[in-house]
């Protein structure tokens, strides 16, 4: 078997509960496992809502923090123990396009900026024109030219033109891997289309992968391989993204697939749903199942264990007693 | 429709319910040192008796600056330099502070964008509320918690929230706080800024129900700010579609997203993303003109893929099409 791109070993992030902390350590991501495979390159959406992990896991794989547990190798060493030379190698070929493109911009300076600290900090050793070829392939391939954006500010651009840059950025250091962190919750729906265009673009003729981190599972659909949802620091469900949304197993799932709204006003939500008091989402099961509070098809196994991952279907996994064949005889 | 009759005759053909607000010709600029951008350019319609109206379009169209035009409160350097804004008969522009004083909550209410942000951080939810309530209506103490509490139970927000400070408080709570304090006066309108945006799906989908139960009950009007044509499609009756500060097409809502008449409404409904089927995306630039020096003709015509030459002499009026239903394009109404 050929050795995975990023391999995440049960990797556990808690933060908080320092010697003199008072309050409760939170537990953001809990023996989180995820292979990334290197050939073909695949848009992985990682889904979930605020709170369930999500950008803890893009902050871990982007070196920004340090697992408390567990291992992050990259191409099979492990992210803590490069050296170097590895470790620049790393920084090139992952790269992060962020949530908010108005955010990321130093407003003093003009865009060409941004390009020219790429070429300076990764060492690229281009001459001028190289340089400028490049950066006008990069910008070429985002839909954008480089006589109408480089000498502009961050601030004459639209919010998806910003985030095209930031692509185009990305792009110009022929990453392996982008870790795309909420990139089209901050763009209108008319100009998330493009956005999304790039990426199917950048996976299929530049063997990019994705780790595309959202809470909107509509887009995920669009343009997802292999899917995780996150609920809580874990992995609830997990598999080809159009199985999960067709045909959605854990209870947290189908209800987070349930309440998206359906665009067409003839298909109206047909039943309330009603969340439990704070009191009780809050309480932490030390054991067992972390929807246990919420969840309307509760057992009693639910809350003395933690769900393991269990088979479904080909490819579709999910953390569920219910899908247990053990306890449902 | 011929094209003779005047704009703003949209406010003039008959109802079969009451209107409840009317929006005449309204315009607002915001002044720069480099000309006036027009955010709102001669926008007209109306809202009737316990109709939710969806405004949708995308970031800087004016949907946000048209909310705060009705409520008067345009915040320089912007200023409503034209138009009117009617409340049950009563007009709003140009009135003094202390008289809109009176029809603020009581008249007219807003939910604002980002609700968990507009609550102030060190007061209790309990005095927060009781501001508005007796700038209004003078009474005691025992009255005015059971005044609140009642609120709270239409909002579905226990009794312990009365004595709490917002950080206590979830997303979710906090936007019903908001909620509850809208309707507080019983107002015949209520304007509600992205009411569910930064929530999460299962808590916008809980948040969305109690905003329509509350609606019904009250037998209240709308106006509901969004960009996701999703819950618009769940929780509006007719929808208003902006473009770069003019109103293009309003209508009901099945019409809107069956059969849509403007191109860029068009562009909207197809834009949709779904978790129905997979479609090819459609791919669409942004805004491509600069607000402060508008085109002649058509607003659209830069995007429109119909453009012909008359988009880009005679800018399109918004024409009666069907009942409620007007469009502002050539392609229409010829």
């Amino acid at each position: 078997m050929p050795e995975p791109l990023l391999e995440l070993q049960n990797v556990t992030k808690v933060f908080g509960g320092g010697l003199l902390s008072t309050s409760k350590p939170i537990v953001a991501l809990d023996d989180y496992s995820l292979i990334i495979d290197d050939i073909p390159a695949r848009i992985t959406p990682i889904a979930g809502e605020s709170g369930s992990g999500k950008t803890t896991l893009a902050n871990l794989v982007l070196g920004y923090l340090s697992p408390t547990s567990g291992r992050i190798l990259y191409r099979g060493v492990d992210l803590n123990a490069m050296n170097s030379q590895q470790r620049l190698a790393y920084r090139r070929e992952v790269q992060a396009v962020f949530q908010d493109p108005y955010e990321v911009y130093n407003p003093f300076y003009r865009v060409q900026h941004v390009f020219d600290m790429v070429v300076r900090n990764f060492r690229l050793g281009l001459n001028q024109q190289e340089r400028r070829d490049r950066i006008e392939e990069a910008l070429n391939l985002v839909g954008l030219r480089g006589e109408e954006i480089l000498e502009k500010y961050p601030h004459q651009l639209s919010g998806g033109q910003r985030q095209r840059v930031m692509v185009a950025r990305a792009y110009m250091l022929r990453p392996r891997l982008i870790v795309a962190d909420e990139p089209v919750s901050a763009v209108d729906a008319s100009l998330r289309a493009m956005i999304l265009d790039i990426m199917l673009n950048l996976r299929d003729e530049h063997h990019i992968s994705f780790l595309y981190i959202t809470h909107d599972l509509s887009t995920a659909y669009q343009i997802g391989d292999d899917m995780h949802v996150l609920f809580q620091g874990t992995t609830v469900e997990k598999g080809d993204t159009a199985g999960i949304i067709d045909n959605p197993k854990h209870p947290y799932v189908q209800q987070l697939i349930g309440s998206i709204p359906v665009p067409d006003p003839e298909i109206k939500w047909d039943t309330n749903i009603h969340l439990p008091s704070e009191e009780e989402m809050r309480a932490k099961y030390a054991r067992g199942c972390r929807f246990y509070p919420r969840c309307p098809s509760a057992m009693d196994v639910c809350r003395q264990e933690r769900p393991p991952l269990f088979h479904v279907d080909e490819d579709h996994e999910t953390a569920c007693f219910l899908y247990d064949t053990v306890v449902a005889e | 429709m011929s094209a003779d009759l005047a704009v703003g005759s949209a406010l003039d053909i008959p109802t079969d319910r009451r209107k409840v607000l009317e929006v005449d010709r309204l315009r607002v600029q915001y002044e720069t040192p480099r000309g006036s951008v027009k955010a709102v350019d001669d926008v007209s319609f109306y809202l009737k008796e316990q109709e939710n109206l969806g405004l949708v379009g995308e970031s800087g169209c004016g949907k946000t600056t048209t909310a705060m035009a009705i409520l008067q409160m345009v915040q320089s350097p912007g200023r409503i330099v034209g138009g009117q804004v009617r409340i049950n008969g009563k007009e709003l522009v140009g009135i003094s502070e202390g008289e809109l004083r009176k029809y603020r909550w009581s008249e007219l209410s807003l939910i604002p964008q980002g609700a968990m942000n507009s609550l102030n951080p060190v007061i209790r939810i309990k005095e927060q509320m009781a501001d508005a309530l007796l700038a209004h209506r003078p009474m005691n103490r025992k009255e005015l918690k059971a005044w609140i509490l009642k609120r709270f139970n239409d909002v579905g927000l226990p009794e312990r929230v009365y004595n709490m400070y917002p950080h206590e408080l979830s997303g979710g709570m906090k936007q019903r706080v908001c909620i509850a304090m809208s309707i507080l006066l019983n107002p015949s309108v209520i304007i509600a800024d992205e009411p569910t945006s930064a929530l999460d799906v299962v808590v916008q989908r809980v948040v969305a129900q109690t905003i329509m139960e509350v609606k019904e009950r009250l037998g209240v009007s709308m106006i509901m700010i969004g960009h996701d044509m999703g819950l618009q499609a769940q929780m509006v009756d007719r929808v208003a579609v902006m473009y770069a500060g003019h109103l293009v097409e309003i209508g009901p809502v099945k019409n809107m997203f069956k059969s849509p008449l403007h191109p860029y409404t068009q562009l909207l409904i197809e834009a949709i993303p779904s978790i129905a089927e997979k479609k090819p995306l459609k791919v669409s630039e942004g805004l491509t003109h600069d607000l402060r020096h508008t085109p002649k003709g058509c607003i659209f015509q830069f995007r429109c893929p119909y453009v012909h030459d008359t988009c880009k002499e005679i800018t399109p009026s918004l024409e009666y099409v069907a009942p409620d239903h007007f469009v502002a394009c050539h392609r229409v109404s010829s």
